[in-house]
């Protein structure tokens, strides 16, 4: 369904540059969730930004590599279809909602643009769906609400109406950016679980970015671990959780509360800086932050390859044994 | 909405009534009018009669009172010069004034918003750049300089226009024009800042995420949020407009409120002179109000709250 | 202060030390415009009535703008003009900052009825446009030099009084005036040692973006012949002299309103930047 090969990402900041994303490749199936999780400032935003023709440009320039959605490379297709795309096959929820709907259009018409747009609807087809819409989405009096401009709703209402208008078109994949960051703990969960009802009814392909293990346990069957625009580890939900084997998972994991937690909690920080993408160590870039690192990670950057004696599509990124480790500290 | 609109209406009768009052004050600082109306060697009787009928031997209150009532009517006295109520004197001359106002308004939005669109639109280009040059220029050229020029190059050097007065729709051109510029040169700036400043919005983001034609993005997305400020700074402007019309006029002989104004000050006109000020003063007011409600429509979030 | 240099000197900042470096040389030509080997600016010469300009830099003339309808020399005439309107620019703007900032800090401090009568005065005011009650009050007092700067003062405040009142809003209820307060500090210290130093830098926006607009109501004023009166020269009277000269000698009109635009201009530049690295929230006014 979508296959990233090689992407790359440039930043350019008061004449300095930074490659944000150095090599970024992996794939996804049709139907699978993959929950794509790490600090700010570690690509996983910018990198959906970049698939989407999205990033601004400048700073940010996309320096290479493929990304094949259905046949199609997203990074080299004409501008007007790509457009076609956007909002059509691929839709996206932006993390804040009070700032990603506009102020001065009524929620209606944002979530009729672009079933006109796609679908070829007139207004009154387009406001009838958006109706339906709004209540697909769990928004109650959809009609009436459907005249109303974004500040006469919550923001947990706000973030549906962004679902609404994310689904309008029926996408093959949904690109979810930090959806639940921006709400109150009780909302997170809502969204949560109305954003997998609805995967589930139409079969979507879902990418869910996040810095929350917690929500990517809830969600996902895949999750990818990024830092300083790598992937450190790779792999089945279950098996990622049961075994870590890169420090940086394991540090994530270490900052979940044990037991009953409700998801989207805040994460706890590891120790030290998220990464000054301009001014990157050599080597690993984590290792500064990893009480395991030993001298090869900081001279020399780990390698993304097969887990041993893990199950097929476990990839990490650690020169380390991860699990020898703990089990010496222990 | 409704209740918005009450409060500035009530807010702009205040205004009005604070003029009158500030004309009343600087009316008394200008002395004693009976001097200029009577002949040259009037008896102290004469003048004393005279002060009886005009009312300046009543305490100071009772003749803010009668001076308001009078303004409450339209009633500021005769004219010294012409010999009519004042109030009349003024309004004649209130559709040449429009006329010149509103096409240098027009003229300014229009060329103002075409230029500041392209500047955010061709940002860190030559095209923002020229734009950027010309409105710092155009708002730092006093009016009455732009319209000499303009009658230097159009009217003395190329012949193409008339130098002034107020014959045919040509002589409106070049006052229009040496009007309008600072409104164009002020819109041209507050759009670009403001476009640049929406299209970093998040939800700009999101109309490009849906697939929107750049058209539509920037029509409905980006041009429509940037023109709240517009019509706040529509309102200021106007101001400047009315301001800018005394000098305008008088550098093109257009036979506009200002000028007369101006033209009744040198004859010491008092009463054209009080009565031409309320109706500027009146006319921002209203055109104030009208900002009021566009803003009203053009912002839901002030609309709904009432 | 060096901060403020390093940000004058890069990115868009140089449009702000263009702006300053003229008004710095505008403010030089007018202090020591005297000691240049110029004609006496209100010296008549009918036998040199509308001298051409000379731009030639084989040599210069005599008159390097050329002279007036009465053979004055406009180079000195618009050294001397600068004088007057740099003075009566600044002197209207300093005695208006001050008005302002006082009433503004009461307003925003006391509050109740004292602030919403001022600020009722202040929707009063700015509902008359700037030059007509200008033109009103210099009608009324007669045309001098002191009631001109008193005028442009009056017709200023406004704008100080506004922001100042919002920004002592801000600082108002901030924990040092808190406690201040709570040791028995008088209203008066209060103000002046606590919350006038926080109010300074927008009232200094505010300043130069004033000047700007007095220079050119002022040179409007002299236009209309309300302003400075003869002979002291001035840039807005030259100009309405000029005017009815102008098919036959268009730099009669062209030298002062450049120097007018030219100083408008350096002063907008600098108030533009200012505004930017001083304060960015005033930008929409």
């Amino acid at each position: 369904m979508l296959e990233i090969s090689d992407l790359s990402v440039g930043f350019s900041r008061e004449g300095r540059f930074a490659r944000v994303i150095p090599g970024l490749s992996y794939s996804l199936r049709r139907g699978e969730t993959l929950g794509i999780v790490g600090e700010s400032g570690s690509g996983k935003s910018v990198h959906a930004l970049a698939l989407l023709g999205l990033l601004p440009q400048p700073p940010g320039k996309v320096l290479g590599g493929q990304a094949i959605f259905r046949g199609e490379d997203l990074l080299t297709v004409p501008e007007a279809r790509l457009r076609e795309l956007r909002g059509g096959q691929i839709g996206v929820v932006f993390q804040d909602p009070m700032t990603a709907l506009n102020p001065v259009l009524t929620v209606g018409r944002q979530i009729a643009e672009p079933l006109m747009r796609h679908k070829g609807m007139t207004r009154r087809q387009a406001l009838d769906r958006a109706t339906d819409l709004l209540a697909l989405v769990g928004i109650r009096d959809a009609a009436r609400r459907l005249s109303q401009f974004p500040h006469e709703f919550s923001g947990g209402m706000r973030q549906r109406v962004m679902i609404a208008i994310a689904i309008s078109c029926e996408p093959a994949l949904l690109i979810a950016d930090e959806p639940t960051t921006a709400l109150d703990v009780t909302v997170q969960g809502q969204i949560l679980d109305l954003m997998a009802e609805l995967r589930e009814r139409l079969g979507m392909t879902m990418i869910w970015i996040t810095h929350d293990m917690g929500v990517v346990a809830g969600i996902a069957d895949t999750i990818q671990v990024m830092y300083a625009g790598r992937t450190m580890e790779r792999g089945p939900v279950e098996a990622v959780f049961a075994s870590p084997r890169s420090a940086y998972t394991w540090g994530l994991l270490q900052s979940l509360p044990h037991g009953a937690r409700p998801p989207g909690g805040r994460l706890h920080q590891i120790p030290g800086q998220p990464p000054d993408m301009f001014n990157l160590p050599p080597g690993d870039p984590f290792a500064p932050r990893n009480p395991f690192a030993t001298e090869r990670c900081h001279v020399e950057a780990p390698p993304l390859r097969q887990v041993e004696g893990s199950v097929p599509g476990h990839l990490a990124a650690a020169w380390y044994d991860l699990p020898a480790l703990l089990e010496r500290a222990r | 909405m409704a209740r918005y609109l009450l409060g500035r209406l009530f807010d702009g009768l205040v205004a009005i009534l604070g003029v009158v009052t500030i004309v009343f004050v600087i009316s008394r600082l200008l002395g004693d009018p009976t001097v200029l109306l009577l002949p040259v060697g009037a008896t102290e009787a004469q003048m004393a009669e005279l002060r009886a009928g005009l009312g300046l031997d009543r305490p100071l209150w009772e003749q803010y009172l009668t001076f308001l009532a009078g303004a409450a009517q339209g009633n500021f006295g005769d004219s010294f010069q012409f010999m009519r109520p004042a109030l009349d004197v003024v309004l004649e001359r209130m559709p040449a004034t429009m006329a010149l106002a509103f096409s240098a308004l027009g003229f300014g939005l229009v060329f103002g918003a075409v230029a500041g669109s392209l500047a955010a639109l061709f940002r860190g280009t030559v095209v923002e750049a020229a734009v950027m040059v010309l409105a710092l220029l155009g708002q730092a050229t006093p009016v009455f300089w732009l319209g000499l020029l303009l009658i230097l190059l159009f009217a003395v050097e190329l012949g193409l226009l008339p130098t002034g007065g107020y014959d045919s729709p040509a002589s409106l051109i070049l006052p229009a024009l040496t009007l309008g510029t600072f409104t164009t040169a002020s819109i041209a700036r507050l759009l670009r800042s403001g476009m640049l400043d929406v299209l970093r919005d998040d939800h700009v983001r999101t109309a490009r995420a849906k697939g929107l034609k750049p058209a539509t993005v920037f029509l409905w997305h980006v041009a429509r949020n940037s023109l709240i400020p517009v019509v706040t700074m529509t309102g200021i402007l106007a101001g400047e407009l009315l301001g800018g019309s005394v000098v305008t006029e008088t550098v093109f002989s257009w036979p506009g409120v200002g000028r007369v104004i101006v033209q009744a000050m040198e004859a010491k006109d008092f009463p054209v002179v009080q009565a031409g000020v309320m109706v500027i003063a009146t006319t921002f007011v209203v055109i104030n109000l009208f900002v009021d409600l566009l803003y009203g429509i053009l912002d839901p979030r002030i609309r709904r709250r009432g | 202060m060096r901060d403020f240099w390093r940000a004058l000197t890069r990115g868009s900042g140089w449009l702000g030390l263009a702006g300053l470096l003229l008004i710095v040389v505008l403010v030089l030509l007018a202090a020591f415009g005297p000691l240049l080997d110029l004609p006496d600016p209100t010296r008549t010469n009918l036998r040199a009535r509308m001298v051409a300009p000379t731009l030639s830099w084989a040599g210069l003339g005599a008159h390097p703008l050329g002279t007036d309808q009465l053979g004055r020399d406009i180079l000195s005439r618009i050294v001397a003009g600068s004088r007057v309107t740099l003075m009566v620019a600044g002197a209207a703007v300093v005695l208006g900052g001050i008005l302002g900032t006082l009433l503004g800090l009461a307003s925003g401090y006391f509050g109740g009825l004292l602030d919403r009568l001022l600020m009722r005065l202040v929707d009063i005011q700015l509902a008359i446009p700037l030059m007509l009650l200008a033109l009103m009050v210099v009608a009324a007092l007669g045309p001098s030099l002191h009631n001109l700067i008193g005028v442009l003062a009056l017709v200023s405040w406004v704008r100080y009084a506004r922001i100042v009142r919002g920004q002592v809003l801000a600082v108002r209820e901030r924990e040092f005036v808190q406690s201040a307060r709570a040791i028995g500090a008088s209203a008066p210290r209060i103000l002046l040692v606590h919350i006038l130093p926080n109010v300074l830098t927008p009232a200094v926006v505010v300043a130069t973006l004033e000047l700007a607009r007095v220079i050119v109501l002022e040179a409007g004023l002299s236009f209309l012949g309300l302003g400075v009166q003869p002979p002291a020269p001035s840039w807005g009277r030259m100009l309405a002299e000029g005017r009815t000269y102008i098919s036959s000698a268009w730099w009669i009109i062209t030298f002062p309103g450049l120097a007018l635009m030219l100083t408008v201009l350096s002063v907008n530049l600098l108030g533009d930047w200012l505004r930017d690295y001083l304060d960015p929230r005033l930008k929409v006014r």
